[in-house]
Parts: structure tokens; sequence; C-alpha cells
């Protein structure tokens, strides 16, 4: 009996290395193709016999990916910035606060959430162009600037909040922003967390968007500049070249994976769970 | 004084929530009823527009690359929702018991959910490449024949199913885990004195508790796929033979290679009521099994 659990045990983690080899090696390959020559791309090996730094050489001369590093940076910090501040404002006011159309506003709320995006993508592209945004940082950020999904997040937390500590701060003569973002945010950390987690990882992930409303290579995100620079002909069909930018759009992200993994998982997780 | 209050009072809440209101009308109310307004007519941008009448909705009902579209859309989530829903329960049930560096399984699991979409059909075009690629050398390194992942014309929209699946298994892992959590182990006790075989258990207890996250699975997948953009943008510009062209990326097409504004209006609204109703029916379809 003992041995059977224990071959079972093992046969367990076989399988699940096997899993994790599979989601992880490729990643490994990519970096290791990123220095490689052109010649020994191809093989399988996990590290170059010579590595190089002549992929990212030759791909920095090509494209202005330290500037698209820049920009999105830029645009991530300040649209998960105004993500957080309208999500709380208004999450405060359908949570704490009793007003004439609040259950309208909340049903549209969740009504909007389910509208597929497709039908809006062309009018606000329009939108863009009519208010001279094309080729701006705005484009990137205003039409993100306020998240249905970080509302109902904030609404829900500030529902789980004593009104005592609303009252209390209100006699020490606390305006009603002081009280949302001084007295109410410490006290919602968990949520401040996930809702800034992914509102960046959407932000920074984002392509289509950029693709449409972005001409300007001195302001494309790093998605959209590696992808242009993939499909069109400026790699030269040189793989490794590629592969060494895709290496660079990655790497950010990894590394904060690495150092944040459990909130990056109960973040994603919360989207689906939440609804 | 007290007056001034009240009406401060009052107005409050609406100040409070006018970030939310304002941005609802440009950026959902307006594009709505406007692409609505653009279906009726023709427009390159730069001309006046022009009205068509429902000219755009009879070439959209005869548009056959768009019609293949939705079609290589359907194939694409014919492969990708069973086998996303299989891989990923079966790591889930893997991991949810005693395992030791179970963290370590979840990250590695979860790592391409986080990485660009961009990083990973990058990524991807490589693994599938047809002399280079790495999937074909283990193919050929163990005698088997080379397949042409991307440019056979008959799997080319698979291999990219088979890609996203790989990119977002790791999430739903995450969720079917919380879901087989839910179940409480006294009926798994309670069936195995019952005599009830593993299966058994599997089928007449897990199933029937993780329904709702099934549910998650399939609505979340379809929108996926519905949005499928970037993959096929990227790695086979639609090809070949538009057998992976997707309705996203047609629709990107018309309106921004061809500058047909008010025809791509018209396919995106078409396109998004068809996306509503798939998720309705679905919805339907589930909590009538229940």
């Amino acid at each position: 009996m003992k041995e059977r659990y224990s071959f079972w045990n093992f046969m367990v983690y076989a399988a699940l290395l096997v899993a994790a080899t599979s989601f992880i090696y490729p990643f490994i390959w990519m970096i290791g193709a990123a220095f490689a020559s052109s010649h020994e791309i191809g093989k399988m090996t996990i590290w170059p016999d010579h590595p190089s730094w002549g992929n990212f050489r030759s791909m920095m001369e090509k494209i202005p990916i330290g500037r698209s590093l820049i920009n999105s940076i830029l645009v991530a910090s300040l649209t998960t910035s105004l993500v957080l501040i309208t999500g709380s404002t208004v999450g405060y006011a359908l949570a704490k606060m009793r007003f004439r159309g609040r259950q309208l506003i909340f049903y549209v709320i969740i009504f909007t959430m389910s509208l597929p995006f497709q039908i809006t993508l062309i009018p606000n592209y329009i939108t863009m162009v009519n208010l001279h945004l094309v080729d701006t940082y705005l484009a990137l950020v205003v039409p993100f600037a306020v998240s249905a999904f970080a509302i109902l997040m904030f609404r829900q937390a500030f529902q789980g909040l004593p009104q005592a500590l609303i009252d209390a701060a209100r006699l020490d003569g606390c305006n009603e922003m002081g009280i949302i973002f001084r007295v109410l945010w410490p006290n919602i950390k968990p949520t401040l967390v996930t809702v800034a987690i992914l509102s960046f990882i959407g932000s920074w992930n984002e392509v289509l968007w950029p693709l449409i409303v972005i001409r300007n290579e001195q302001l494309m995100t790093m998605p959209q500049l590696v992808t242009l620079f993939a499909v069109g002909g400026r790699a030269d069909a040189q793989l490794g070249v590629k592969i060494a930018a895709a290496v660079l759009l990655a790497l950010p992200v990894m590394i904060a994976f690495l150092f944040f993994q459990k909130h990056f998982i109960q973040s994603m997780a919360s989207t689906g769970l939440k609804d | 004084m007290s007056r001034g209050l009240t009406i401060k009072k009052t107005i409050l809440p609406y100040v409070l929530v006018s970030p939310y209101l304002v941005f609802v009308m440009i950026f959902v109310v307006f594009p709505v009823l406007f692409c609505f307004f653009l279906t009726f007519h023709k427009w390159n941008i730069i001309s006046p527009m022009q009205f068509i009448g429902v000219d755009n909705y009879s070439r959209l009902i005869h548009d056959r690359l768009f019609w293949k579209a939705i079609g290589n859309t359907l194939k694409f989530l014919l492969l990708h929702i069973p086998l996303q829903i299989a891989v990923s329960l079966f790591l889930a049930q893997l991991l949810n018991q005693k395992i030791r560096a179970i963290s370590f399984f979840r990250a590695s699991f979860f790592l391409p959910v986080i990485v660009s979409g961009v990083v990973v059909t990058i990524l991807w075009q490589q693994l599938f490449g047809y002399d280079s690629g790495m999937i074909n050398r283990m193919l050929s390194a163990i005698g088997l024949p080379k397949a042409g992942w991307l440019v056979n014309p008959d799997i080319a929209i698979y291999s990219i199913a088979v890609m996203a699946t790989w990119k977002n298994v790791g999430l739903y892992v995450i969720l079917f885990l919380v879901g087989l959590q839910t179940v409480p182990p006294q009926y798994y006790e309670a069936a195995k004195l019952e005599g009830a075989s593993p299966w058994q258990r599997f089928y007449h207890i897990t199933l029937p508790m993780i329904n709702p996250t099934i549910f998650l699975v399939v609505v979340l997948s379809t929108i996926g796929g519905f949005s499928l953009f970037i993959e096929p943008y990227i790695m086979t510009g639609g090809g070949p033979m538009n057998q992976t062209l997707s309705a996203v990326l047609y629709i990107y097409k018309q309106a921004f290679q061809y500058y047909n504004m008010g025809y791509s209006a018209t396919l995106g609204f078409f396109y998004a009521f068809l996306i509503m109703t798939v998720v309705i029916l679905q919805k339907r379809l589930i909590e009538k099994e229940e």
C-alpha cells in the first residue's frame, strides 16, 4: 500500500515537472537565442557557444527601443494612477452615499463591462481624430483612465469598511477627498494592489489600440514598436534580432513577476472570480 | 450656511461619480450611437460622409471573407475551449493535494499569462517554423515527418489555438484550483465509503460542484477567441489563404488599410452583437443543465 502511494506520488510530480518545463523552457531558450549568432540560433541548446550582444546592438540601431521603454512606463504609470483615483471616488460614492440614480449607475457599469470592445473601436478612433489626440500620449491614457472593473472592486472594498471610520474622520474636519485617500486607502491595500497590478499589466501589454492611434515612432509603446519591427521588413528576417526585441519586451514584466508573484496571481484570478 | 451645506451634500455624490459619467458618455454611449449611425454611411474620414442606406449590411451578408473570418474563429474555439478546460482542470487536480513546491509550479504555469501576447507570438513563430522550428526539429529527431504548422492552410488556425491555450492555461488552473477547494472533503469521504471509484467521484461530485468555474472558463475563452488579433497579425497576417484571418484583424484591415470606416463600423457593430448573443446562449445552456 505504501509503495503504491509513493509510485502515484512520483507520477504526479513527473507530470507537474513536464508541464512546468513546457511553460518555462521556451522562455529560457528565447533568452539564449537572443544572444546567439544567426547560424547558431536553430540549435536547441539553451545557451549559445559564442554569445554576443550583436542582436541587441543591431536592434537598437534600427528602432528607438529605449525611448519606447520610457513611453511604456510613462503610459502605464499614468493610466494606473488615474484608474486608482477615479475608481476610488466613484466606488466610494456608490458604496457609502445615498443619492438618486445610484442603482442605475451601478447597472450601467455592469452593462458596459459586458459590452464587447469591437463596437466602440472604430468610433473611439474617430473621437481621437476629432479631439486631435492622434499621436499624443493622451490618446494612450485617456480611453483607459476609468475602469468599470476598478470601480466595482473599490465599491466592494469600501462597503466592507465600517461607517464609524468615515464619521470619525468627518468629525475631525476631514473633507471627502481626505477621507477617501488618507483614511480609507490604508485600509484597503489588497484592493489597491490588485487594481494597480491589473491596470498596469493591461496598459503595458495593450497593442491593438496603440497600433491604431500612434504613427510616430518616437511615441510608440514597447509592444507596438516590437510588433511593427517583427512584421515589417526592418528585422531583415533576422530571427535573432526579432527575438532580442521580444526578450526586452518580456523582461520588465518577468522581473516584476519574480518579486510579486503571489500578488500577480491573486490579482489576475480575481478578474475571473468577481462578476 | 446650513442650506449651503445641504446643497453641497446633495451635489457631492454626483461630483464624485462625474468622472465615470463623463467617461461613459464619451467612450461608451457616444461611440455605440455613432457606430450605429456609421453603419448607414460610406466614409473614408477625409471626404464628407455619404448616406448609403443599408448597403453596408447587404455587403456584410455577402462578404465571404468576413464569414470566413467568423468560421476561422469558430474553428479556433472548437479546439481552444475543450483543450483549455481539459489541460487546466488536469493540472489543477494535480495541484489540489499536498504538493511540495506548489508555488513554483503555479508560478511557472502562470508565466505566459502575464507576458505580452507579442512576445508569446514571436516565440511561437520560431517554435512553429517549418525548417528550423523547434517542434519540427524534435519531430525529425524521433523520426516523424515535419508539419507545416503555420503554412499548411488546414492546420494553421489550430496551431494558433494551441499557442493561445499555452498562453492562457495558467490563469484557468488557478480558477479551477479555487473552484476545487470549495468542494467539501466530506462529500468525497462519504462517496468513498459507498465504494465510488475515483472516476465516479470526479464525475458525480467534482464536475457538478465546479460547474460555475467551467462556465466562467468557457465564457472567458469565448470572449478571448472572438478578440483574436495580435497572434494572426504577427504570425501569418491572416494567411495562408485567409485561413487564420480573424474577425478583429479583418475589421482592423477594413478600417486602417482600406479606410472603409462605415463598413468596418458595420462589421464591428454586427460582431459585437454576435459575441453577446453567443455568451447569453452559453449562459442559458449551462444554467439549464444545472
